[in-house]
C-alpha cells in the first residue's frame, strides 16, 4: 500500500496522448523519482496529483482518499505540498512573512478571518517560523524582500515554506532546474537532510542523473506518457529500455 | 417585419461607433498587450479635428460692403472666410459645407501622428509593467487630453452638420420593396455604417493582404519568434497604434454630426467600448467588429416601447447585463483565443 | 497601545491629533488676508476631507492589499447615501441609524457585486466592476425613479420632503440630521484676533468616525488577514499550493472596503441630506482610484493624504484666477506678467482638473508609491546630505 496510487490515468490534449494508462505506487516515507525524457508527460502527471489537472480517466488516491476533483488548496491541505520548477514565492512580501503563511495555513485552515489579530502577537507561529528559517539556514534574511534573493535562496525559502506545513507527500518539480552546479549540490544537501530528519515522502520530477541517482529510493521511467519500468536505481542504470528512451531523444 | 429592420438599422449607427472604437482597442491590445483607457479620448479628438477644420476653413477677413448697410445706416461689416476669396464664393461655400468629410483628409495626419507620439512618448515604457498600471496611466492620460480640448474648445456641445447635400433622410423601406414611409432613415447615419463597413475592411485587408498585415499577424500570435526572425516588430506595432488611433479618430470625425461633439464624449463612449471588446473577446479583431454591431442592435431592441414597458430601463442597462453574463460563462468572449487572459 | 506597535501607535496619534484640530491647521491664515482664500477650514470642505478619507482608506484595502483595481466602488458609496437619506424620509433625522444602515446595505450590495466580479481577475475584474457601477448609475438615474417604485428620484435627485413620514421625528428636534438633537449644521465660530475658526459638529462626527476605522484599517493591515491580502496580490498561485482558498479572502475584502464606501456615502448624507445618482457614475470611482495612488497604494495613510490633496486642491486650485495669479507675478516685468500668467491659467481655475490629470500621470509614472513614497525620498535625501555634512565635519580637509 503506497500513500499515493495513482492507476490508470490518462490524459489527451486534443489529439496529443500526455499520459497513457499511467500506473504508479509511491510508498511511504521514500524518495520517488519520476525520469523520462522531455515530453514525457511527467509535468502533466504533476498536474494531476495537485488538482491543476484532472484526468480523463482513472484514479489519483492519496492515503486511501480520492484528489480527483479537488481543489489545488483542498489538495494541499489533505497534506500535499507542492515545490515549482521556478520558484513561487511571496516576492513582495519578506522572508519571514512568507514562512508564516504556509504555518497559518496550516493552523487556521484555506480561510479564516482573522482581520482583528495582530501577527506581531502570534507568538507560537512566530516562533515555528523562526525556526524553519534557522533550520533553512536563512534566518539572517528574514527581513529581506523575498523577490530580491538569489534563485538558489528562493528554492531553499520554498522548500521551506512546503516543510513549514509539514506535509506527508513534497512533490518536487525539477527542483534544480537552471541553477548553478554548487546551488544544485545545496539542494541535493539539503533534500538529503530532509529526508533523513523527517517522516516525509517526496516524489520528485528531475531531468539531472546526477541528482535522481543521489536521492532516490526508487525511480519510475516515463516515456512518450507511459510508464516504461519501475525499480530501483541500481536496476535502471543499466536498464536497456531507458537508455533506448533516452537514446532516442538524443538521435 | 418592416419594424424589426428599423430597429436593426437604428442599432447600426452607435454599433458602427462601438465596432470602430473596439476594432481600435482590440488591435492595441492584440500587438501591444496594452488596455488603453485613453481610447475614448482618441476618439473624442478626431471629432475635434472636424470642428478645427470647420473653424479653420471659416476664418475671415472683414471688409466693408458699401452697397448695404446695417440698421444703424452705417455701412456693414462683411465677413468673407478666405477660402471663398480663394476659390470664389461658391467653390469656397461648398468646401465649407462640406467640412466633415474633408476633416477625414485632415484627420489621419494628425490622429497618426498622435496615436504614433502616445506610443513612443508613453506607452512604451508600460509594456512590462502590470496591466493595473497601464490603465491607470492611460486613464490619467485620457483626463489630460480632454481637460486640453475642454480649454481650447470649451465645456458645450459643438454642432458639426453634415454638407447640405447629405442632410435629411431617405425612405430606405420603399427602396427595398416595403411600402413608403415605413423606414425613413437618415442619410448620415447611412454613410455613416457604410464609412465604418469600409474602414473595417481596410483594416482588415490590410492586415490580410499585405506583407506589412502579415508581419503583425504573425506577431500577435507570437511575438518572440517573428522578433527571433530577424524582423524589427516594435516598429510596425507603433504604426499599429498609429493606425488604431486613426481608426478612433475617424470614427469621431463622422460621429459629429450625428451628435454634436463634447469634451467628455470619450469618456461615455470608452467604457461601453471596453464592453464591446470583452463581449467579442479579448484580442480578437473579429470578435470586436461582430460585438460592436451586436451590441448596437441589441441596445436599439431594448428601446423599443414594447421592451421598455415590459421591462423599464432595459434599454439602459442591456449592454452591461450581456457583459456580465458573457464574462461569467464565457470569459474569452464571442470570438476570442482561448488562454488568452481568461482567468 | 490599543494592541498596535509603536509606530503605528505614533501614526494613529498624530492622524488624530491633526484631525482634531484641522479647523486651526487649516486655517493659518487671517480671515479677510489675501492669503485667506487659501485657507481651507470651512466646514463644508473639513468634512469632505475625512469622509473621501474614509472612502480612500477603504478603496486601499481592497487596491492596495490585493490588487484588484475596482473601478466600480462608487456605487457602493452612492447606494450607502441612498439608504441614509430613507431613513431620514421615512423614520428619523437621527444619523446613527442612518449610517448603520448605510454601511449594511452597501455591504450587502457589494457582498453581491464582489461575489460575481471576484470569479475574474485583472484587467477582467476592472471591467466588470465598471459594467455593475454603470449598470447602477444607469438604474438608479432612471429606471428606479418611475411614478410606480421611486426609490431614488432620478435626476433630482433622493431628498427629504416636508409631507415625508419621519415617524420618529418630532418638533422638539432639529428640522435636519442631527445626532440625539445635536445639529450637524451647528458650527461654534471662534475669533482669536484677526483669525477665525470653525468648529463644526458634523465635522467631528466625521473625524471621529473615520480615526475609528482609520484604526481598524491598521489593525487589518497588521493581521494575519492582511499578510493573505498581501499574498494575494504577490502570487495567486503560491496561495493556492499552500491549502489557503483565495476567493473568500479577496471577497472579504472587497466587501470590507464596500462598507467603507458605505460608510462615506452615509456619512455624506448626513452632512447633506440629499443622494444623487451622478455620485455612482464611474468618474467617481475614478477619483478615490486617483486619491488612493496619488497618496500612497498600500500605506496606511497615503489614502487620507490623496484624499486630503485632491479635495484640497479641487477647492482651492479651482478659485484661483487671473486676478489672483496677476497678484502673484505683480514683482516681474509687465511684459513677463503677462507670460507667465498665460502659462498657468491653462492649470488653474476651472482647468485643475488638467493639473490633477498631469499630476496623476507623472506619479504613476515616476513615484508608484505617491506623495508617501516621495515624501520618504525626500527624507532619505535630507537624512543622505545631513550624514554627508556631518561626515565632511568630522573628517579634516586635506
Amino acid at each position: 500500500m503506497g500513500i499515493l496510487e495513482v492507476k490508470n490515468v490518462s490524459k489527451n490534449f486534443g489529439g496529443l496522448k500526455a499520459l497513457n494508462n499511467v500506473t504508479l505506487d509511491v510508498r511511504e516515507n521514500t524518495v520517488h523519482a519520476i525520469i523520462g525524457p522531455n515530453g514525457a508527460g511527467k509535468s502533466t502527471l504533476l498536474n494531476c496529483l495537485v488538482g491543476k489537472l484532472i484526468p480523463d480517466t482513472g484514479s489519483v488516491m492519496f492515503d486511501g482518499q480520492s484528489v480527483l476533483g479537488r481543489k489545488p488548496f483542498e489538495i494541499n491541505q489533505m497534506g500535499i505540498s507542492r515545490v515549482f520548477q521556478t520558484p513561487e514565492i511571496f516576492g513582495d512580501l519578506t522572508v519571514m512573512e512568507n514562512m508564516l503563511i504556509p504555518i497559518f495555513a496550516r493552523r487556521d485552515g484555506a480561510f479564516r478571518m482573522h482581520a482583528i489579530e495582530s501577527v506581531a502577537h502570534e507568538s507560537a507561529v512566530l516562533e515555528q517560523a523562526e525556526k524553519m528559517l534557522i533550520d533553512m539556514k536563512m534566518i539572517d534574511k528574514r527581513h529581506m524582500h523575498a523577490a530580491s534573493m538569489s534563485r538558489g535562496d528562493k528554492r531553499r525559502l520554498e522548500i521551506g515554506m512546503c516543510l513549514s506545513q509539514e506535509p506527508r507527500l513534497l512533490l518536487l518539480d525539477e527542483p534544480t532546474a537552471g541553477m548553478a552546479r554548487a546551488d544544485t549540490n545545496n539542494t541535493i544537501d539539503l533534500l538529503k537532510q530532509i529526508k533523513a530528519e523527517r517522516d516525509i515522502t517526496i516524489a520528485i520530477i528531475e531531468h539531472d542523473m546526477h541528482v535522481v541517482f543521489s536521492l532516490a529510493d526508487r525511480i519510475t521511467v516515463l516515456a512518450q506518457g507511459t510508464p516504461l519500468v519501475e525499480d530501483e536505481p541500481q536496476n535502471i542504470r543499466g536498464n536497456p529500455k531507458v537508455r533506448e528512451a533516452y537514446l532516442g531523444e538524443t538521435a | 417585419m418592416d419594424a424589426f429592420l428599423l430597429q436593426i438599422l437604428n442599432g447600426l449607427d452607435k454599433g458602427s461607433a462601438y465596432a470602430l472604437i473596439a476594432l481600435g482597442l482590440t488591435l492595441i491590445f492584440g500587438t501591444l498587450g496594452v488596455v488603453n483607457f485613453a481610447h475614448g479620448a482618441l476618439f473624442m479628438i478626431g471629432a475635434f479635428c472636424a470642428v478645427t477644420l470647420e473653424r479653420l476653413l471659416t476664418l475671415s477677413f472683414e471688409t466693408i460692403d458699401p452697397t448695404k448697410t446695417d440698421f444703424l445706416g452705417n455701412p456693414l461689416k462683411v465677413k468673407t472666410p478666405y477660402v471663398e476669396s480663394w476659390f470664389g464664393p461658391e467653390t469656397g461655400a461648398a468646401i465649407i459645407d462640406w467640412s466633415v468629410p474633408l476633416a477625414l483628409i485632415f484627420a489621419i495626419p494628425v490622429m497618426l501622428a498622435i496615436g504614433y507620439a502616445m506610443e513612443r512618448g508613453l506607452i512604451k515604457h508600460f509594456y512590462k509593467r502590470p496591466h493595473a498600471d497601464q490603465i491607470l496611466v492611460t486613464f490619467g492620460l485620457a483626463i489630460v487630453l480632454q481637460e486640453v480640448v475642454k480649454y481650447f474648445f470649451g465645456a458645450n456641445p459643438i454642432q458639426t452638420p453634415p454638407p447640405e447635400a447629405l442632410r435629411g433622410s431617405v425612405d430606405l423601406g420603399q427602396m427595398i420593396g416595403f411600402q413608403a414611409n415605413a423606414i425613413i432613415y437618415p442619410i448620415w447615419r447611412l454613410i455613416y455604417f457604410f464609412f465604418a463597413v469600409a474602414v473595417i475592411g481596410g483594416v482588415f485587408a490590410f492586415l490580410q493582404f499585405t506583407t506589412f498585415g502579415m508581419v503583425v499577424r504573425a506577431g500577435m500570435a507570437d511575438r518572440e519568434t517573428v522578433g527571433l526572425l530577424g524582423i524589427n516588430i516594435d516598429r510596425r506595432f507603433t504604426i499599429m497604434f498609429g493606425i488604431a488611433a486613426a481608426v478612433a479618430g475617424l470614427a469621431g470625425v463622422m460621429y459629429g454630426p450625428l451628435n454634436p461633439p463634447n469634451y467628455h464624449m470619450g469618456m461615455d463612449f470608452l467604457v461601453l467600448s471596453f464592453v464591446v471588446v470583452v463581449v467579442g473577446g479579448m484580442g480578437s479583431l473579429p470578435g470586436a467588429v461582430l460585438a460592436g454591431f451586436l451590441l448596437g442592435i441589441l441596445e436599439s431592441f431594448a428601446s423599443t416601447t414594447w421592451a421598455t414597458t415590459t421591462l423599464p430601463g432595459i434599454n439602459q442597462i442591456i449592454i452591461y447585463l450581456v457583459a456580465i453574463i458573457i464574462l461569467l460563462t464565457r470569459p474569452r468572449g464571442l470570438m476570442g483565443r482561448k488562454g488568452v487572459m481568461e482567468d | 497601545m490599543l494592541g498596535l506597535g509603536k509606530k503605528d501607535t505614533t501614526l494613529l496619534i498624530v492622524v488624530a491629533v491633526l484631525t482634531l484640530c484641522a479647523p486651526f491647521i487649516l486655517n493659518p491664515f487671517p480671515a479677510g488676508s489675501a492669503m485667506a482664500q487659501f485657507n481651507a477650514g470651512y466646514p463644508d470642505l473639513m468634512q469632505r476631507f475625512v469622509i473621501f478619507g474614509i472612502f480612500a482608506v477603504g478603496f486601499n484595502i481592497l487596491f492596495g492589499l490585493t490588487g484588484y483595481l475596482s473601478f466600480g466602488h462608487a456605487a457602493f458609496l452612492g447606494v450607502g447615501s441612498y439608504s441614509a437619506v430613507w431613513i431620514f424620509k421615512l423614520f428619523t433625522y437621527n444619523v446613527l441609524p442612518a449610517i448603520a444602515l448605510s454601511v449594511v446595505v452597501a455591504g450587502l450590495f457589494s457582498l453581491l457585486i464582489g461575489f460575481v466580479s471576484l470569479r475574474r481577475s485583472g484587467i477582467y475584474f476592472s471591467i466588470l466592476t465598471l459594467a455593475f457601477a454603470q449598470m447602477s448609475f444607469a438604474l438608479a438615474y432612471s429606471v428606479l425613479s418611475n411614478p410606480k417604485f421611486n426609490l431614488t428620484n432620478g435626476e433630482t435627485g433622493l431628498q427629504v420632503y416636508t409631507d415625508d413620514p419621519q415617524w420618529f421625528h418630532s418638533d422638539r428636534l432639529p428640522d435636519l440630521p442631527h445626532l440625539f438633537g445635536l445639529s450637524m449644521r451647528a458650527t461654534h465660530t471662534m475669533h482669536m484676533g484677526d483669525w477665525s475658526f470653525s468648529f463644526n459638529t458634523g465635522y467631528y462626527l466625521c473625524a471621529v468616525v473615520m480615526l475609528l476605522v482609520f484604526y481598524l484599517a491598521i489593525r487589518i493591515f497588521r493581521s494575519p488577514f492582511g499578510m493573505m491580502l498581501r499574498a494575494v496580490k504577490s502570487n495567486q498561485q503560491r496561495m493556492n499550493y499552500t491549502g489557503l482558498n483565495t476567493r473568500p479572502y479577496t471577497l472579504a475584502a472587497f466587501v470590507i472596503s464596500g462598507m467603507y464606501a458605505g460608510l462615506a456615502g452615509g456619512l455624506m448624507a448626513a452632512m447633506d441630506p440629499l443622494a444623487g445618482a451622478e455620485r455612482m457614475q464611474w468618474t467617481a470611482s475614478g477619483e478615490v482610484v486617483l486619491m488612493t495612488i496619488l497618496g500612497g497604494t498600500g500605506t496606511l495613510i497615503g489614502p487620507v493624504l490623496g484624499a486630503g490633496f485632491i479635495k484640497y486642491f479641487e477647492n482651492i486650485f479651482s478659485k484661483i484666477n487671473d486676478t489672483v495669479l496677476h497678484g502673484w507675478f505683480g514683482f516681474l516685468p509687465d511684459g513677463l506678467e503677462d507670460v507667465m500668467v498665460f502659462i498657468v491659467h491653462p492649470f488653474i481655475g476651472k482647468g485643475w482638473h488638467l493639473t490633477l490629470g498631469l499630476l496623476f500621470m507623472l506619479v504613476v509614472i515616476f513615484l508608484p508609491g505617491g506623495l508617501v513614497e516621495g515624501g520618504q525620498r525626500l527624507a532619505r535625501w535630507i537624512r543622505g546630505r545631513r550624514a554627508e555634512d556631518s561626515r565632511r565635519k568630522t573628517e579634516p580637509a586635506e
